[in-house]
């Protein structure tokens, strides 16, 4: 084993913390989609997927990156809008498991289509701002990663403002707390439905263009993207956004420190460990533990 | 007329003649398709329904959606493959060995899945199903990595190995009839009744007396039990396993073929593992002519647009969504008229 020191171990904290904070966006999007539509949406990676396949298709029309990104993200955030549309509405009388079944073959559409488009050949975007890593307490940053996290910082207190100083954001906070008291006082639910999946696609959609001049862009990126955004978001239990945002952090870290310090293969399958673990603790009866014997 | 429609109305009756229909189609397939690609074909088409009928005693009746089906599949397949060619175990000891392992794992899922509702067995089954599909790909000492593990003997009866795929395809859809019929018996149990109870109102269900929790985990175990079994049968067919068999693609196919026979029909899984591979097929065939790309993971387009459409406008199956039309339409005496007035006459 090779002798670690002590930045070594920042080096890795703080490389994590960015893989984190992608973690983050993604599950922020299927929680906020979650608790307006009741809907777990399974096809929340490929909306990460169309966003960077899409910024690396606009500047290949030698479009500027910010103007890229951009478009990026507004195309994905409609196309969310779209499929909830055109495949959540027409079934909203259906089943739970229907639902969830709708949004694995919405998944594997929208992977296969971009396979169809795009091929199989991984394709890159250029760093945000190139340039030599930044040292930061003895840790070799990538400028990227730098991005990366003030993006997510920036998002988040974005989204912060939108729910909370909003009358929009609050129309659609009010449809996941109460949908039908939400309705009586005359919010659609229907349409803070499709702007749920608008917002849960463009978070993707960020999250997928900033890691990607870190990470190839390949029509199957999604896929192991989305899977650690669920994770993630049942680490806030499906509802709780600060617990969800602790929790990618740690996951993310999590995982830089097994893959760094033991063997990459096993990475992925970190996740599903904490996954399992998490399941397993919630069965534990908690509250019953404090209360005193009847 | 009275009495074949008193017949009818007995679930058992019926039942009874379908396993005896499809049984004599089955028995009498190979005369007419003899060719060893269609031979083998539907030896896999046995094995997918083998496996479909799990997930729908799972998905149609206790209302649980498992994306992990495939990781069932693959630890039976893997089961059998390491038992025999590392431990010299010999196959059916290695099947039944297999299947108890597959059902403990299930088993260990299952249990605090279970306690929490909500569709946490999908999370569950999904977070699984990547494990097994990861450790088969990294443990390269016992399962030979990503390229799999060749080397796996034939089954044999009576000490005559099962050399020839017309043997090894009456075999297969032995078991798969055999699945159908102990899968029909559980549905009109006690056991069978409970689920549906807990699938149409767990608070209902439970009020009077339904251990919800306990039949989800015998639901969950039973179907990985035949999961395990496809597998076994599967490895002991191909001779070859790779981890491809355990991945969430695959998953999702078993998914995608309960959906098209029907979540609560175990008559729709031959048919929607024959609907499915026949699909698989015609698309190999048909989008290397439209893309450029050889490749034939296009197919999995239309597996999605496929589970989208069915979903949301025959969420019941596509044998009941027909049933439903042909009623509509008047069933055979509609059809006789038509083609009466077709014909010209009166």
């Amino acid at each position: 084993m090779p002798s670690f020191q002590l930045q070594d171990y920042v080096q890795l904290f703080v490389s994590g913390l960015s893989t984190g904070a992608i973690y983050v966006l993604i599950a922020l999007g299927l929680i906020t989609i979650y608790n307006v539509t009741g809907v777990i949406n399974l096809a929340q990676g490929e909306f990460v997927m169309l966003g960077a396949m899409l910024a690396v298709a606009l500047i290949r029309l030698h479009l500027p990156l910010a103007l890229s990104a951009l478009g990026a993200i507004l195309a994905v955030a409609l196309f969310g809008g779209l499929v909830h549309r055109l495949t959540i509405l027409p079934a909203r009388q259906a089943p739970d498991v229907a639902l969830i079944i709708i949004t694995i073959g919405t998944a594997i559409a929208i992977r296969g289509a971009a396979l169809f488009i795009w091929g199989t050949m991984p394709r890159g975007l250029p760093e945000f701002s190139p340039g030599a890593p930044i040292a930061i307490g003895g840790a070799v940053l990538s400028r990227q990663r730098l991005w990366i996290m003030g993006t997510a910082a920036g998002v988040l207190l974005l989204l912060y403002l939108f729910f909370e100083h909003t009358l929009l954001g609050k129309a659609v906070r009010a449809c996941s707390i109460n949908r039908q008291a939400a309705e009586l006082i005359g919010v659609d639910a229907h349409t803070m439905g499709t702007l749920a999946y608008v917002l849960g696609a463009a978070l993707s959609a960020i999250g997928g263009i900033v890691i990607a001049p870190l990470t190839l862009v390949s029509y199957d990126m999604g896929l192991m993207l989305g899977l650690k955004g669920f994770v993630v978001a049942i680490m806030g239990s499906l509802t709780r956004a600060p617990a969800a945002v602790v929790g990618g952090l740690l996951l993310g870290v999590l995982e830089a420190f097994v893959s760094g310090l033991w063997a990459s293969g096993f990475k992925d399958g970190i996740a599903f460990l904490v996954l399992f673990a998490l399941l397993l603790v919630r069965t534990v009866p908690w509250q019953d533990l404090w209360r005193r014997p009847v | 007329m009275s009495l074949s429609s008193r017949f009818w109305r007995e679930k058992a009756h019926r039942n009874a003649y379908g396993l005896l229909v499809l049984g004599a189609l089955v028995a009498l397939l190979p005369v007419f398709l003899r060719t060893p690609y269609a031979l083998s074909t539907m030896v896999l088409i046995g094995i997918d329904t083998l496996i479909t009928v799990g997930l729908c005693l799972l998905m149609g009746y206790a209302g649980q959606i498992s994306l992990g089906q495939a990781a069932f599949f693959g630890l039976g397949a893997y089961g059998s493959a390491i038992l025999t060619t590392r431990f010299g175990w010999s196959p059916w000891p290695a099947l039944i060995g297999a299947a108890a392992i597959t059902a403990g794992v299930a088993y260990f899922i299952g249990i605090p899945v279970f306690r929490l509702s909500g569709h946490y067995l999908a999370m569950g089954t999904l977070a699984f199903g990547s494990i097994v599909h990861i450790a088969l790909t990294e443990w390269k000492a016992y399962t030979g990595g990503p390229t799999g593990l060749p080397g796996i003997p034939r089954l044999h009866i009576a000490g005559v190995p099962l050399k020839s795929d017309l043997a090894y395809y009456y075999l297969v859809w032995a078991f798969a009839l055999g699945g159908i019929l102990i899968a029909l018996n559980l549905v009109d149990s006690r056991f069978g009744r409970a689920l549906r109870a807990i699938r149409d109102s767990q608070v209902a269900a439970e009020s009077v007396g339904v251990d919800a929790g306990r039949y989800k985990l015998q639901a969950l175990v039973i179907s990985a039990l035949y999961a395990s079994v496809a597998g076994s049968l599967y490895a002991h067919y191909l001779i070859f396993v790779n981890p491809q068999i355990s991945s969430l693609d695959a998953s999702i196919r078993v998914l995608l073929m309960a959906a098209v026979g029907g979540l609560a029909s175990i008559w729709g899984a031959p048919l929607g593992a024959t609907v499915v591979t026949l699909l698989t097929l015609a698309l190999r065939e048909v989008v290397p002519l439209i893309s450029g790309y050889g490749s034939g993971e296009h197919q999995i387009i239309a597996y999605g647009i496929l589970l989208i459409v069915i979903m949301i406008f025959m969420p019941q199956g596509v044998t009941v969504a027909a049933a439903r039309a042909w009623n509509r339409f008047g069933g055979w005496p509609a059809l006789r008229g038509r083609l009466w007035r077709w014909r010209g006459g009166r």
